[in-house]
């Protein structure tokens, strides 16, 4: 059985490259992730086609059989059930789902986007010594803005990563929905306003990838494109350095002069970057004086701000990313609360980012979910692994 | 208008209806004239053969069930022909746009155009086919004179008219949304989509969705209520049984629906913040409302096709339906396991792996009994005689394609396989796939099946075959270069491409729409010629039983009389007339009863016009229109109850008449 599919997976592998041939990035992918999607979906494919093909050539056979002029087939037309085949019927299906129910749960588990990568290709499991990569990516209307907190530059429709290491998204967008996706490195995740995503992805062999954004965003959709760039460590070293001594600062001001909208952006890049910006894109609060979300809810949390939130308020349809508001008919500019932390509490406010699980190290191989922590039992109480930081003991006190 | 600062300017007699509304494109001028000397001259010619009396009186105000679905259907035909212009502008855009050029659509003209494309299609092309296929076959079926509610279907159908006529209005006057079908906020939000277009949208549907639902319920209660005396659920036709699932649906899913829709209105009206960034709003949960609606609505679509399969092969194989137990709870199965998989649509949204295995292994679940189906058409074919005409072509043509469909349909159940395919042409591949191989294959098998039923005479065949050929082979053409597209990385709703390795396949699928648009252009020739030779006796149907059917709608004459049944059939197992005319059972001739009936109303009408002007009062903010048609709406509606002269009954001697004619019709074809 297993010689057999390996047959039919070379027949169709092959089938594959020809495709590949036509620049099917998704069959040939050069990223890691990509490649055990890929694999996945290939896998899937196999097994339904063990099902798929008899019953296209059982219709066609059937069909032909069958036919009304074909007097010398057999003709029954009070037969209408048999309780064998009735078994059979739905039982094939059934064996075919739970096969693939259980490659679906094991690979969607080891390919979860938010799990921090346990190999960066068959070969090479990540080890202490890997460096993590951090990217920052916020979706604009209609550019990708990219923040390398570590490096402290930032690019706008430009990525440049080095080859071989992991590397850690982060995703937000400023006003709409949309989704990030290069699909030589791994499957998309969407960004969205006031929400942070996360994506891990690795690229293994250097060279110019195509990255898009994968949901409709509005009129500048089409041309919200960029080149992600594979390279190795000197490369990356020689693009931090250019960026760097090519100036740019990119602080609150400058953010929100980006982020009005704007269509097939060229790239740009800036050699210095406020660190908590990206934080303050994901709690929606870059304009001055705006309440951070992070701030409403720790509000909200102590119980509201009672009379001191009637006090200094703000019209609801200010600005935003320097673009002119628009005002519901019928609801008119209501006032909203404006923020009164302090820059102290408001940094601490804004750390708190989400939490990966500790990587889980698996077996360089074929994937079997051997590397998965087993599950404890379904009604058992584990801690949320992706979730907010609880607030801090006594938080909120001081409203 | 796309940047209207602040409070859009308004007037108080027009709202923000002003010069700025007429559209700038010159496409648009050029389909206006066409839509309106076209109208000119239908308006002329129905003056000119006095035509309106007739409409209006048997027709438009009909409670009839039957000439109800009709209206349904045509209201179907007639919106399919903008839905696939758009389709057609899509194809040529996209192959347009290489190489530097923009094409011939900017964006706001192009986004309008798939979106218009979507909502067009799934309700007001497909809603409407199936409610109006539902309507005509049910009460036949069940051996009932007509559905419970009679006015209040007559009321639905134009409910749904409203809804289109308020969808097309937005070509002409101001934009149709440019949010994709199904307006993800914070795209369709105030500030994203600050003029018009997402508020035609809401309103379409909502005055549309108004009459779905209602249909759903009268349906569904038809069919628990006023099945033919000795028919138990399980000796219901298949049709009937799939159109009480999806009418299940349809109630418990389309308020969904409207209350998302309610929610998505506040937040542009009143600038609540269900759906909004700021505020605590949040969008995903209005991405997880619409797919609660949205994925059980595919079921809606397929399972009463399923319905039509299931008879086209069991009578055009002369045989029972293999399985009918097994083809029922199947149903069941589906109708339940579609409200468990909505999240499928946004495994990459960032939900946990576990969430996403749980969701994506039920969507495979429901493959299970959808593969059961598939078996049993099977082996309904197996030691069968299978004849091959147009409706047993389209059910063999739709299981061929459907497979390939239901299996990439797994494919991306696959969270893995989802998150490098979600929003590719793969997926637009997939989901064309199995709503053309299944939904319209189904529909075109269903009418080329009951055309004779309902006009007392057959469709052409030629033209069907031409229809069928280009159709089939169309479609493969179209959609099978997107699945290979979207395995290179092109994701949907792009409007221009600089990699020109793309273009050769938009271009064999910009030539699978052509094979499309003539496969439709060769059935529009094909119901033209066959009206036109309506009196060839070859074509004539004076049996009421052209194809040896089994169902009881065959046991009446084609088109059936108002009444639909003289007496009402006594069912004894499935297969109702199928075993009658084994048993040899007279028809029963004789002492007839007067017969009691629902009256016409143009109250269907009336409220449904008023409810269009709320609607188009709502999108331009005209405030004193809205609060006039509105409270209009309610003291019609109010007024209408207290109106007593609903019914009446069709005399004796009328009914005699009808019955005689038919006896000797009955002879006369039994005597050639």
């Amino acid at each position: 059985m297993k010689s057999l599919l390996n047959i039919r997976a070379t027949l169709l592998m092959s089938a594959l490259v020809a495709l590949a041939g036509c620049k099917a990035e998704v069959l040939a992918p050069s990223g890691d992730v990509a490649a055990r999607q890929r694999d996945l979906l290939v896998q899937s494919t196999l097994l339904m086609l063990l099902i798929i093909v008899p019953v296209m050539l059982l219709t066609v056979f059937f069909a032909w059989k069958y036919r009304s002029k074909n007097k010398e087939a057999d003709y029954q037309p009070d037969w209408d059930h048999s309780t064998k085949l009735e078994l059979v019927i739905w039982a094939v299906p059934l064996l075919l789902i739970i096969c693939l129910g259980a490659l679906t749960w094991v690979g969607t588990h080891l390919l979860d986007p938010y799990r921090p990568l346990d190999r960066t290709d068959v070969n090479t499991p990540v080890t202490e010594e890997h460096q993590t990569l951090k990217v920052e990516v916020v979706a604009l209307d209609w550019k990708w803005l990219f923040i390398y907190p570590e490096q402290g530059i930032a690019t706008v429709n430009r990525l440049v990563v080095p080859e071989d290491t992991p590397i850690e998204f982060s995703l937000t967008s400023s006003t709409v929905m949309n989704a990030f996706y290069i699909p030589s490195m791994a499957g998309m995740i969407y960004a969205m306003p006031g929400m942070e995503t996360k994506l891990h992805g690795v690229m293994n062999e250097p060279g110019d990838y195509k990255g898009i954004a994968s949901h409709f965003s509005g009129a500048g959709f089409s041309g919200m494109h960029f080149v992600a760039t594979a390279t190795d460590q000197a490369g990356f070293d020689a693009f931090v350095a250019e960026t760097k001594a090519a100036g740019g600062m990119l602080d609150r001001t400058a953010y929100l002069e980006l982020a009005a909208p704007s269509q097939n952006e060229p790239v740009r890049t800036y050699a210095d970057v406020d660190p908590i910006l990206f934080a303050r894109v994901v709690n929606i609060c870059v304009e001055d004086g705006k309440i951070c979300m992070a701030e409403m809810m720790e509000i909200d949390a102590a119980g509201g701000a009672g009379h001191a939130g009637m006090m200094n308020l703000m019209p609801r349809y200010a600005s935003a990313d320097g673009r002119a508001l628009a005002i519901p008919v019928l609801g008119g500019n209501l006032n909203m609360i404006q923020g009164f932390c302090g820059p102290d509490e408001e940094a601490r406010m804004l750390t708190q980012r989400v939490v990966i699980a500790p990587r889980e190290i698996t077996e360089p191989g074929p994937m079997r979910g051997a590397g998965l922590t087993p599950p404890r039992g379904i009604f058992a109480k584990e801690p949320n692994q992706f979730s907010q930081i609880p607030p801090e003991a006594g938080a909120g006190k001081d409203f | 208008m796309a940047d209207a600062p602040g409070a859009q300017p308004t007037t108080f007699l027009l709202g923000r209806l002003n010069w700025e509304a007429i559209p700038k494109e010159p496409i648009v001028w050029v389909t206006f004239a066409a839509v309106v000397l076209g109208g000119i001259l239908v308006l002329a010619a129905l003056t000119k053969y006095r035509l309106w009396g007739y409409l209006w009186k048997e027709w438009f105000t009909s409670v009839d069930h039957k000439k109800i679905g009709i209206m349904y259907i045509v209201l179907a035909l007639v919106m399919f022909v903008r839905g696939f212009a758009d389709a057609l502008m899509m194809r040529l855009q996209q192959v347009w746009a290489f190489g530097g050029s923009e094409g011939y659509l900017n964006s706001h003209h192009y986004d309008q155009i798939f979106t218009a494309h979507g909502v067009i299609m799934i309700f007001f092309v497909a809603m409407p086919f199936i409610t109006g296929l539902m309507n005509y076959l049910v009460p036949l079926q069940i051996g009932a004179r007509d559905v419970s509610f009679p006015f209040l279907n007559n009321f639905s159908f134009w409910m749904t008219v409203g809804g289109a006529v308020i969808t097309m209005a937005s070509l002409f006057v101001g934009e149709y949304a440019q949010t994709g079908w199904l307006a993800f906020p914070p795209l369709s939000g105030i500030q994203s989509s600050p003029y018009v277009g997402v508020d035609y949208y809401i309103w379409g549907l909502q005055v549309a969705g108004v009459g779905t639902t209602l249909s759903g319920i009268n349906l569904l209660v038809t069919i628990l209520k006023m099945r033919a005396p000795g028919m138990t659920l399980m000796r219901m036709p298949i049709f009937t049984w799939t159109s009480l699932c999806a009418n299940i649906l349809i109630v418990a899913s389309f308020p969904i629906l409207t209350m998302t829709l309610i929610l998505l209105t506040l937040d542009r009206y009143l600038g609540t913040a269900f759906f909004t960034n700021e505020a605590g709003g949040n969008a995903m949960m209005y991405v997880n409302l619409i797919w609660i609606w949205g994925h059980p609505e595919v079921y809606i679509l397929i399972l009463p096709l399923f319905g039509v399969f299931s008879e086209v092969t069991s009578t055009f194989s002369g045989k029972r339906l293999f399985g009918y137990s097994s083809m029922v709870y199947a149903t069941i199965c589906i109708t339940i396991l579609s409200y468990l998989v909505w999240l499928h649509h946004f495994f990459t949204m960032g939900s946990g792996a576990s969430v996403n295995s749980f969701f994506g292994i039920t969507t495979m679940i429901i493959s299970i009994p959808t593969g059961a189906k598939l078996f049993n058409w099977l082996f309904t074919m197996y030691k069968g005689r299978i004849r091959y005409e147009l409706p047993m072509m389209w059910t063999v043509a739709f299981m061929l394609t459907f497979v390939v469909g239901g299996m990439t349909g797994v494919l991306l159940a696959v969270p893995p396989a989802d998150f490098v395919l979600h929003n590719s042409l793969f997926l637009i591949a997939h989901f064309h796939n199995v709503i053309i191989g299944g939904v319209l294959f189904g529909l075109f098998a269903a009418i080329n099946f009951w055309w004779p039923k309902a006009f007392g005479y057959k469709l052409n065949v030629f033209w069907g075959k031409v229809s069928f050929w280009f159709w089939v082979v169309g479609f493969w053409a179209a959609f099978m270069p997107l699945y290979i597209l979207g395995l290179m990385g092109v994701t949907r709703r792009m409007r221009v491409f600089d990699d020109p390795s793309y273009q050769i396949w938009f271009g064999i699928a910009a030539f699978g729409a052509v094979l499309i648009a003539i496969g439709i252009a060769a059935m529009f020739v094909q119901f033209g010629v066959s009206i036109w030779k309506r009196n060839d006796p070859a074509m004539r149907d004076e049996t009421g039983d052209p194809w040896d059917g089994r169902t009881l709608e065959w046991a009446t004459s084609s088109p059936p009389p108002d009444y639909n049944f003289a007496f009402t059939p006594v069912s004894h197992g499935l297969d109702t007339w199928w075993d009658m005319k084994r048993e040899g059972a007279a028809r029963p001739t004789g002492k007839y009863h007067a017969i009691h009936m629902p009256k016409n109303t143009g109250m269907g009408v009336i409220l449904s016009a008023i409810a269009t002007i709320f609607g188009m009062a709502m999108i331009w903010y005209i405030w004193w229109l809205a609060v006039l048609s509105f409270v209009a709406l309610v003291a019609a509606s109010i007024w209408h109850t207290f109106n007593y002269n609903r019914d009446f009954y069709i005399p004796v001697d009328e009914i005699e008449a009808k019955e005689a004619a038919r006896t000797k019709q009955l002879q006369a074809a039994a005597g050639v």
